[in-house]
């Protein structure tokens, strides 16, 4: 998967007030504390050991941005699931098998030569994990969730994306259940390419619209 | 609540930082608590109530904390809140009762089911008919309730246009309280950004956010 984002501008100094490097004495205290919360739990016959292990396995490696890449890519091939992606999201991304948790009720927006989506929860994290996985840290931090609202562009430049005035920037604040993937625009040249090869260019910083889809070199 | 976490708008906060490639959990602690706190919270109290709890952090700690901190605040202050857990046992890890009711834990075999099935909050019951509908002129309410609510300041008093009737969803504004799933119309109203922002806006953007029914007004 491509990581060439061109994140020119995080090459800055990161704000020392929002360092969140825990210490290894604070990252210490928090095992302890875990582990404790986590067998109290156990004991108590709330959770189990391996069911806990199950769902944090099913997070970490069975979902992630590459299903909502074969959404993307399903997409530009077809034109008629496209359609039902635009007006009925949930049940086109379920027909490539994806859906549940955080992710029930979907919402597929469309970006144009004149429209540009960007997706964020200003109140907390909500992301749609069925096809993107668990958010990234920057998608839940207060720089983002702050500013993307009240100024998108500058957002958007530092992620490497310029856009003409003439572009409309819609950006959607996830405050409910539904969840919000962008459909990003199909790179030029790339007629020849089939829908698997074109999966592979769908990053997820496309679908939450803070990149384009570029081809790799 | 007007808490620190309704931060849409704020400027403050400087250039966002991002991680490469930047692992799923950054220790194992984090792990812990993301299954954890999914597993226990429906045995606990409604997804609406655990973001409550995290807005009921304290505010220089929230701001000031990682991510998974404050998935562990919210579950620890429910955990106490529910019974679940005693306050003395957080910080021993050493039982002072067992638990009040038989309990058998979910096998890993559910898993599956309940990632694929997820919690749907569309509901069939409640206010089915909406007020609204796409294209009304409506004006966000200006509520500021001292619990949950999932309407930003930002938005409140602005005048925006209905551009889609989601359906019938839970409301957070009571489910977070106990106060019932109280089911009523859900929208996404577009707001442009000059409304929102004023004279510094780009005049061409727009904002779409999910309002229930209850943050709504027709607008004159």
């Amino acid at each position: 998967m491509s990581t060439e984002h061109d994140h020119s501008s995080h090459e800055a100094e990161p704000d020392p007030r929002l360092e969140k490097r825990l210490s290894p004495e604070q990252t210490q205290a928090l095992e302890a504390r875990v582990k404790a919360i986590e067998s109290l739990l156990i004991t108590k016959g709330l959770v189990s050991a391996d069911t806990l292990k199950k769902l944090a396995e099913t997070y970490e490696h069975d979902l992630g941005p590459m299903n909502g890449a074969k959404v993307v890519a399903r997409a530009w091939v077809n034109p008629a699931y496209k359609q039902q992606l635009l007006t009925n999201a949930t049940a086109a991304i379920g027909e490539l098998g994806f859906g549940g948790l955080q992710g029930e009720h979907m919402v597929v927006v469309e970006n144009t030569p004149q429209v540009h989506n960007i997706v964020v929860c200003t109140l907390c994290s909500c992301y749609p994990w069925p096809v993107l996985g668990l958010p990234p840290t920057w998608y839940k931090s207060a720089p983002y969730r702050s500013r993307t609202v009240i100024d998108p562009r500058s957002v958007l430049r530092e992620f490497g994306v310029e856009l003409a005035d003439s572009v409309e920037v819609r950006v959607w604040d996830s405050s409910a259940e539904i969840r919000y993937m962008v459909l990003p625009e199909r790179p030029p040249d790339t007629e020849h390419m089939g829908e698997e090869e074109l999966a592979k260019l769908v990053t997820r910083d496309a679908m939450i619209g803070v990149a384009r889809v570029k081809v790799n070199r | 609540m007007n808490g620190v976490h309704d931060m849409g708008g704020m400027t403050c906060f400087g250039p966002i930082v991002c991680e490469e490639n930047e692992p799923i959990f950054h220790a194992p602690w984090e792990r812990r608590v993301f299954a954890m706190a999914m597993l226990a919270m429906g045995q606990v109290d409604t997804l609406d109530a655990f973001r409550h709890a995290v807005e009921r952090m304290d505010p220089l700690h929230y701001l000031s904390s990682t991510y998974y901190e404050h998935w562990l605040a919210a579950l620890e202050a429910l955990a106490v809140e529910k019974g679940i857990l005693a306050e003395e046992e957080l910080t021993t890890g050493v039982p002072t009762s067992a638990s009040s009711s038989a309990r058998t834990p979910l096998p890993p075999e559910a898993i599956p089911a309940i990632v694929q099935h997820g919690a749907p909050c569309s509901r069939e019951t409640g206010r089915v008919v909406p007020r609204f509908k796409p294209g009304d002129h409506v004006v966000a309410r200006n509520l500021n309730p001292s619990g949950h609510t999932r309407l930003p300041r930002y938005v409140r008093g602005k005048r925006g246009v209905i551009d889609r009737v989601h359906g019938t969803f839970v409301y957070p504004d009571t489910n977070a309280h106990g106060s019932g799933e109280q089911p009523q119309p859900l929208y996404s109203v577009r707001f442009a950004a000059a409304e929102l922002w004023g004279p510094t806006a780009a005049g061409r953007d727009s904002l779409y956010i999910d309002l229930w029914e209850d943050y709504l007004e027709n607008a004159e």
